[in-house]
């Protein structure tokens, strides 16, 4: 695991609850600066308290915080250089969904030590896909929830109306269905691949 | 539909930037890439070498030139925008015409190297590439690593600066802002390597213990951070004051090679140091006992044993009585205290 899942937490916390709440999160778990350090490996465990602490402090479940995050993710301008980089993956909302597949090999790509869970996607019938998260990977983390937050960010993004579902978890997998409504319902953000990264 | 635009509706499928033009050289049927970058120009029907101008091989002006290249890669340039060079390769069509008029050819182009820049000029999406087209792969993993890159640039100021002050830190007496003993033996060791002249000081806070004793560590530790900066004051930026013990200091003077200009430093000193220090409500006051030696002194210089000279010589100011200060020549009879032999005894 990486730093730079502490840091999108971080950047998530202070934008959306302030910076306070965050800060005395940090001090009440005594965490180190270094767990924050993208580029850097850091304990899966560290992420995981983190997320458990800020559940409890803010009074929300994991999983609704989770998939917020995922939804910041894409939508957020500080974030705008992830948002970039997913739609790189599909040239429309259905290109996309097909790409998730590649979402771990990509993220490695970039950074070797970003484990992300290995997702599959299956077609079940015209309009309706389900999406199998494996586990394991962050042994106590659901990526599940993010997925879900991700997803429905980029359905925007792409102008796609979507109904998403995170059908929960078994030993092996978990489970999201992804319901494509319209692939072409609104305009969608404007995506220039030659613009090149965004200055943070 | 005519076979040929069949073929040309296959392409356009395939290879969005592909064209077949009949034996003229006239374009018949363009894919939808590369229409968008001849546009404005109607890509239908215009010459294919007016469009595009092959820059390697050179020469090559007319059809018989091109279809002699069949199979070859080629750099063109797009007559209409400069800096975008092109790779491509030729196909003749078949001589029977089953495919289309014989003596025409498929060309089929791709951006080379200039891509990102063609990205953005021609404002193409991921939709105006091939299926199979490895560009977007291409364009993500250079922006993914331009962010990494920067993200890492940003990690190495981080761990510089901290560096930076870690060292500081470790070279640095807190309480005095001073450097410390570990910092001062490395600068010692430094000066012993060279071979410019260097003088070094002992000192010893006198009624420093009372002081502390008497009104508390607080009390003590403003007489400590005042005699610091009455230090740093009286002395050159380039000498080295470190604070090596409780009240003990030492300090280097590069430069400094005879003993009238060390007597003169520790008079300097003396005077300064035995300031009454005032916290606004109490009045502290201390005097120095300084021990000293030069360099020329002693034949083969280390810094431990220039240290013992210093330290010895102000063990012999301690014992002559406060507020004094020695001078230590290791060359010359070991120093008696009460007499004057082999040490300069100044009191002030």
């Amino acid at each position: 695991m990486n730093g730079l899942i502490n840091r999108a937490i971080e950047w998530f916390v202070r934008d959306n609850y302030g910076e306070a709440l965050w800060i005395g999160v940090v001090e009440a778990l005594a965490l180190r600066e270094a767990a924050f350090e993208p580029l850097m490996p850091c304990e899966p465990e560290i992420t995981e308290r983190l997320i458990g602490a800020l559940a409890a402090q803010i009074g929300r479940a994991s999983d609704e915080l989770l998939e917020d995050l995922g939804t910041y993710l894409v939508s957020h301008p500080r974030t705008e250089a992830v948002r970039r980089l997913l739609r790189f993956s599909g040239v429309d909302f259905t290109d996309f969904l097909y790409s998730l597949d590649d979402l771990s090999d990509r993220a490695r790509l970039v950074i070797s030590d970003l484990a992300l869970p290995e997702i599959r996607l299956f077609l079940e019938r015209e309009g309706l896909y389900r999406i199998e998260v494996a586990r394991g990977v962050q042994n106590g983390l659901c990526f599940g929830p993010v997925l879900v937050g991700l997803i429905r960010a980029m359905a925007d993004d792409y102008g796609a109306l979507v109904m998403l579902d995170h059908r929960g978890v078994d030993a092996r997998c978990e489970l999201i269905e992804v319901r494509l409504l319209d692939a072409a319902f609104a305009d969608g953000r404007a995506f220039h691949m030659g613009a090149g990264p965004v200055a943070r | 539909m005519s076979t040929v635009m069949v073929l040309g509706a296959i392409l356009a499928r395939l290879c969005p930037m592909s064209a077949i033009m009949g034996p003229t050289g006239h374009l018949i049927a363009v894919g939808p890439t590369l229409a968008r970058i001849i546009a404005p120009r109607d890509a239908i029907g215009a010459r294919f070498l007016d469009l595009f101008e092959v820059l390697c091989p050179h020469g090559v002006d007319g059809m018989a030139g091109l279809v002699a290249l069949e199979g070859r890669r080629i750099r063109l340039r797009l007559r209409a925008a400069g800096r975008h060079t092109l790779k491509g390769v030729v196909c003749g069509l078949p001589d029977d015409g089953a495919l289309g008029p014989a003596g025409g050819v498929i060309v089929n182009l791709s951006f080379g190297i200039t891509v990102v820049e063609a990205v953005r000029d021609f404002s193409l999406t991921g939709a105006d590439f091939a299926a199979t087209d490895q560009t977007t792969e291409m364009l993500y993993l250079l922006e993914a690593k331009s962010v990494a890159m920067e993200e890492s640039r940003r990690l190495n100021l981080r761990l510089e600066g901290a560096r930076f002050a870690a060292q500081e830190q470790a070279l640095t007496d807190p309480l005095t802002g001073l450097r410390n003993r570990r910092a001062f033996d490395d600068a010692l060791k430094r000066s012993c390597r060279g071979l410019d002249p260097f003088a070094l000081l002992h000192l010893d806070l006198d009624y420093f213990k009372q002081v502390n004793d008497t009104y508390g560590h607080a009390a003590g530790d403003l007489v400590l951070r005042v005699a610091a900066r009455r230090m740093q004051a009286a002395l050159r930026l380039r000498d080295v004051i470190a604070r090596i013990g409780g009240d003990e200091f030492a300090i280097l003077l590069p430069g400094v090679d005879d003993v009238g200009s060390l007597d003169a430093v520790a008079n300097r000193l003396a005077a300064s140091l035995e300031e009454p220090v005032t916290d606004g409500a109490r009045c502290y006051r201390i005097s120095v006992s300084i021990g000293g030696t030069l360099r020329r002194f002693h034949t083969y210089a280390n810094g431990p044993a220039l240290l013992e000279a210093a330290d010895q010589a102000l063990y012999i100011a301690k014992e002559a009585g406060r507020g004094r200060h020695v001078v230590h020549d290791p060359g010359k009879p070991p120093p008696v205290p009460g007499t004057d032999q082999g040490v300069e005894t100044r009191s002030r």
